[in-house]
């Protein structure tokens, strides 16, 4: 056991007047403040991501009618309030953009990341402070960048989020310069926010560790950090590489994508899905890690198999580098690797089928309390399984043929994003919004936002899979342009709607988060009647978390335990003798 | 909701969409069991009053069954995927004898090189058509694809074809039709401002149509050059 | 930016609102932003020989563009009606005096109509704007490949809609195309000073407002390329120049 508690400078009490406001809540070093920093940027880039999305709906549903209030929109965007098709393709890219890189990833491991991890595994703060803030305050300009991309001349990179070259990589076949270049360094500079931060968690959970914090004691939401984070440092790299290539095509004449003078197109390919296979598991892995707390919370269980929950993460981690050639089964890659690649990416059915199980095995003989977070943890699990299913579609080389590049595939990757992640994300900013802002989220508005937005959300994403086999394609402008598209265009129509008013229910969502900030009910220590050190330092806690380093006496999910009275033996309590 | 495909017209659609039902249904029932066990044990193992839950850790037999049982069913599913994926794009899979077109992708539109009568490429009496892929019925036909500039992907989707057109390269598409009739023709891979716009049709004609047909276009096309 | 400045002073001065761009003889439209002088420059594209045929265009996919047109669409790469050649642009080469040029405050026009460009070719001044207009109820990509200049790849979806650009470096010519109708081309010369006309129909072109001098002349043409002619103009004169294209 080597674990290395960092000195607690303060008393936690003392140290309140010895920091300006500056050094406290923007120039942070404390994991907390950083962590709730993250949580603010990613929420607004939820936000833009939502915006965008409902433009293309808006496209999508009423093609190139005007858009109500578009005309705000300058002429470059919307003349007329009609969607042009290169704006329509800046808004499919900058969707995509957003979401998976300023809203789902900073919001898994930016957050909770941050957030969770000194404070479950009972370190003061994380190994490096200072690099954890600049890991923030890299990732601002970033974002900042990529927002200022849509009001430069050509507009913003319009070939989609996987920009696929060549049409990327010169601009005379798009049209856009600068947004592209623009996207290529937003995506270097975010990269290193990300690398920063991965070092980070690795270093904190390899060596902060609080006595008795044995690898197998560790909570499932940090051992899925732990395993994101290595993706993390080893996939970023990749991308900032290959973005780093894209923009030098762009900039200074070299060739790497381009055919006519010796690159090669499916190069790009390679090397990004070689990088964005594992960023998909980054999205996701956190997010079952959060939904296996929530669930064993909620059913008062301990977490059935918790063994093959983690070699299930760490199968999933390394099963995640041998799939990216499912994403170029058409892309006339040697059929060949086909074999393989699709071999390799139908077994991650098997971990991820393990888990699924496993948080089924779980709730069974438990006694199950359905509040908020709980909620969103089995919409998780059960919008998983629908995405993970609708997967073995796409990985069997065959079926793909016909689905690929369609709206199965839009659907597929929602079901996981959003029916997976989001919700993920929902259920746990509920969890730990009290230890967190120190106040309870409104219970009543919890519920009522959660079902309203499950039902939008499958009345938006599930008929997509009915548009896909009509064969749909992914990214059109005009569906109506193609005669054996008309017939879906009243399920676009629909899809638009609902997710319009999926869109609108968030505001429940984002009036629940802020107003609760200031006048929601004070949360005691343990509001969940959790079992994590988190719990045991006061809501919010203070500067170095706790008085002294808590010590671990249990493994993390030990709900129910015949040792006390109540239904949870936090882990750090040393009533009754140690448990295994 | 309507899980069919639409009426595949191509030797191998039937294939493919066996495999497509087949995973429908393996994958709708896992869909249903998952579910329906969810929902299940919300309702039987709900708080209430003076119940407990009970202490339990796992059972290591249960893990094996849903580590085996899934495994077995998903190499399962790859290894009937694999042999018709091999039968449409193994590596001897093209018919020799089925009738090369040449097709090259631009934005935004499709042009499909005909030998002409003589059956050669490169001869006088070579044509091209625009947006528009006449083939005949009953006939192996192969497409060497390739694009002028950027990625297209060229979708049939009756006949359940879908090939990436990548700049610099060729590949080699084949397929055989069984119907004659109209179709449509896409492009699935985002190519830029016009991508909506590159769809066409491909004609399937008679066998002996299709001769006349290469005849009567190339020396109309002779005669307007 | 300074040019919107400059733009309400020019059209004060110089009382043009005129659209710029029109490709007929009689309009002589851009000598009359910034005349130096009084002097004209008229004549005739002739064509010897028999003009190839165009191109026929396979519209069938655009019904709507189609109905447009009242014989099967060709692609009017040559114009010849009774031995005179259309569509030539003519400029002023050499013999003016030093600019700068200001740019007209109005635009030259460009439209699609039927799935061709009107007119096929028009000059503007260095960054004049280049206003684009779609007549057609479809979507048009208006792709501008130039040498010396920035391009561009927009796209107007509907009917009615109207972008501006504008070029900052002379080239003779920037070609327009539509990738989303492959047969649609037009062409854009830019020329550093207001002194140029294309060849009308009946291929008569007037280049007005000169100040007396002698001129070099570049008449150019899309298929069959340049041809240069000297002409010495005076105050109130009109001086005639042949330009003579011949088949092969």
């Amino acid at each position: 056991m080597t674990s290395v508690a960092a000195p607690i400078e303060h008393g936690g009490h003392a140290d309140a007047h010895a920091q300006s406001f500056v050094r406290r809540y923007i120039f942070s070093t404390d994991h907390k403040i950083i962590g709730i920093q993250f949580l603010l940027l990613s929420l607004v880039g939820l936000l833009v991501g939502g915006s965008l999305a409902m433009l293309i709906r808006w496209q999508l549903g009423f093609p190139t009618q005007a858009m109500p209030g578009g005309g705000i929109l300058p002429e470059t965007m919307a003349p007329g309030g009609v969607l042009l098709p290169e704006f329509y393709n800046a808004l499919v890219t900058m969707h995509g953009t957003f979401m998976v890189f300023f809203a789902i990833m900073p919001l898994l491991v930016g957050v909770f990341g941050n957030f969770l991890i000194p404070l479950k595994i009972g370190a003061a703060d994380m190994a490096f402070p200072r690099l954890n803030m600049a890991s923030f305050w890299i990732a601002v300009p970033a974002f900042a960048l990529m927002v200022v991309g849509f009001f430069v001349e050509g507009g913003h990179a319009g070939a989609g989020w996987t920009s696929y070259a060549p049409l990327s990589a010169n601009p005379e076949w798009s049209g856009v310069s600068l947004g592209q270049q623009i996207w290529c360094v937003s995506l270097v500079v975010l990269g290193l926010s990300s690398i920063l931060g991965a070092t980070n968690y690795i270093t904190t959970i390899i060596n902060m560790r609080a006595p008795g914090m044995f690898w197998f004691r560790l909570p499932l939401s940090i051992w899925s950090l732990f395993i994101t984070a290595v993706l993390t440092l080893l996939a970023i790299p990749i991308l900032s590489g290959a973005a780093i290539m894209l923009l030098f095509d762009q900039t200074i004449g070299t060739t790497f994508f381009l055919p006519p003078d010796g690159g090669q197109p499916l190069l790009w390919q390679h090397i990004f899905w070689f990088f964005g296979h594992p960023e998909v598991y980054i999205l996701i892995l956190p997010a079952m890690g959060v939904v296996s707390d929530i669930i064993a919370n909620g059913s008062r269980k301990p977490i059935f198999g918790y063994h093959s929950m983690v070699y299930a993460i760490i199968a999933i981690g390394f099963l995640g580098w041998i799939v990216w050639g499912h994403h170029m089964f058409q892309s006339g890659m040697n059929p060949t690797l086909g074999m393989s690649f699709m071999i390799s990416t139908l077994l991650i059915a098997v971990p991820s089928a393990i888990k699924t199980f496993n948080w089924l095995g779980t709730m069974w003989e438990g006694s199950i309390r359905l509040h908020v977070p709980m909620l969103h943890a089995c919409a998780f699990v059960s919008m998983f399984v629908i995405g993970g299913l609708s997967g073995v579609f796409m990985a069997s080389t065959t079926v793909d043929i016909y689905i690929h590049d369609t709206y199965f595939i839009v659907a597929h990757i929602h079901y996981v994003l959003f029916g997976g992640s989001l919700f993920a994300i929902f259920g746990a900013v509920t969890f730990w919004y009290p230890k967190m802002f120190g106040r309870m989220m409104s219970r009543f508005w919890g519920y009522v936002h959660f079902g309203l937005t499950f039902l939008f959300y499958n009345l938006t994403f599930f008929p997509m899979h009915q548009l896909g086999l009509g064969g749909h394609m992914r990214r059109i402008y005009d569906p109506t342009e193609y005669e054996f598209l008309q017939p879906l265009q009243g399920t676009n129509e629909f899809i638009t709607i609902s997710a319009f008013l999926l869109f609108a229910v968030q505001l429940i969502f984002a009036l629940n988060f802020i107003v609760s900030w200031f006048t929601g009910e004070k949360a005691p220590e343990n509001p969940w009647q959790d079992t994590g050190l988190e719990w045991t330092t006061p809501s919010p806690p203070p500067h170095g978390n706790w008085p002294e380093t808590p010590t671990v006496h249990h493994p993390p999910y030990e709900f129910s335990s015949p040792l006390v009275e109540e239904d949870y033996l936090m882990q750090d309590r040393a009533a009754g003798k140690e448990t295994p | 909701m309507d899980w069919t495909l639409p009426p595949g017209v191509s030797t191998f659609a039937a294939d493919i969409d066996r495999m497509y039902y087949l995973i429908l249904w393996i994958t709708g029932a896992a869909f249903v069991i998952v579910e329906a066990t969810l929902v299940w044990f919300l309702i039987r193992y709900r708080s209430r009053p003076g119940r407990k839950a009970r202490y339990y850790h796992g059972n290591l037999r249960a893990e094996v069954i849903w580590t085996a049982v899934p495994a077995v069913v998903v190499v399962m599913i790859g290894i009937m995927s694999g042999g018709v994926w091999n039968e449409i794009r193994g590596r001897d899979s093209i018919p020799p004898n089925a009738v090369p077109i040449e097709v090259r992708a631009k934005q935004f539109e499709w042009n499909a090189t005909y030998p002409g009568p003589d059956g050669a490429f490169g001869t006088t009496d070579d044509f091209t058509a625009r947006n528009r892929l006449t083939v005949p019925v009953d006939t192996p036909v192969v497409v060497r694809l390739t694009s002028e500039d950027v990625i297209h992907s060229l979708f049939i989707p009756a006949f359940r074809v879908k090939q990436d057109a990548v700049p610099g390269m060729t590949v080699n598409v084949w397929f055989q039709v069984t119907e004659t009739g109209e179709y449509a023709l896409a492009c699935a891979e985002l190519c830029g401002n016009g991508h909506t716009t590159m769809g066409g049709t491909v004609e399937v004609v008679a066998q002996d149509a299709y001769a006349r047909w290469l005849e009567v276009e190339s020396s109309r096309r002779a005669a307007s050059r | 930016m300074k040019r919107s400045l400059l733009v309400p002073a020019l059209m004060v001065l110089f009382g043009c609102g005129g659209d710029g761009g029109g490709g007929t003889a009689d309009e002589a439209p851009q000598a009359a932003v910034a005349p130096l002088g009084t002097a004209t420059v008229s004549g005739v594209v002739s064509f010897e020989g028999t003009p190839p045929a165009n191109p026929a265009i396979d519209m069938a996919e655009e019904p709507s563009c189609t109905m447009a047109h009242d014989n099967a669409p060709t692609d009017p790469q040559v114009v010849v009606t009774g031995g005179k050649l259309g569509n030539v642009f003519i400029r002023v080469m050499s013999g003016l005096p030093a600019g700068p040029y200001p740019a007209p405050a109005g635009p030259a026009v460009i439209d699609q109509q039927g799935c061709l460009y009107t007119p096929r070719v028009l000059g503007v001044v260095v960054n004049q704007q280049l206003e684009i207009r779609n007549s057609d109820s479809l979507l048009h990509n208006i792709k501008a490949v130039p040498t010396e200049n920035r391009g561009f790849n927009i796209s107007q979806p509907t009917a009615g809609m109207q972008t501006r650009r504008q070029f900052a470096t002379p080239e003779i010519m920037v070609p327009i195309e539509c990738n989303v109708h492959g047969w649609m081309k037009a062409y854009v010369g830019v020329v550093s000073h207001p002194y140029f006309a294309t060849s009308g129909m009946d291929g008569a072109f007037r280049i007005g407002g000169l100040p007396a001098g002698t001129y070099t002349l570049e008449a150019w043409h899309e298929v069959f390329g340049r041809r240069t002619a000297e002409v010495t103009v005076g105050d109130g004169e009109t001086a005639s120049v042949a330009f003579t294209f011949t088949a092969g």
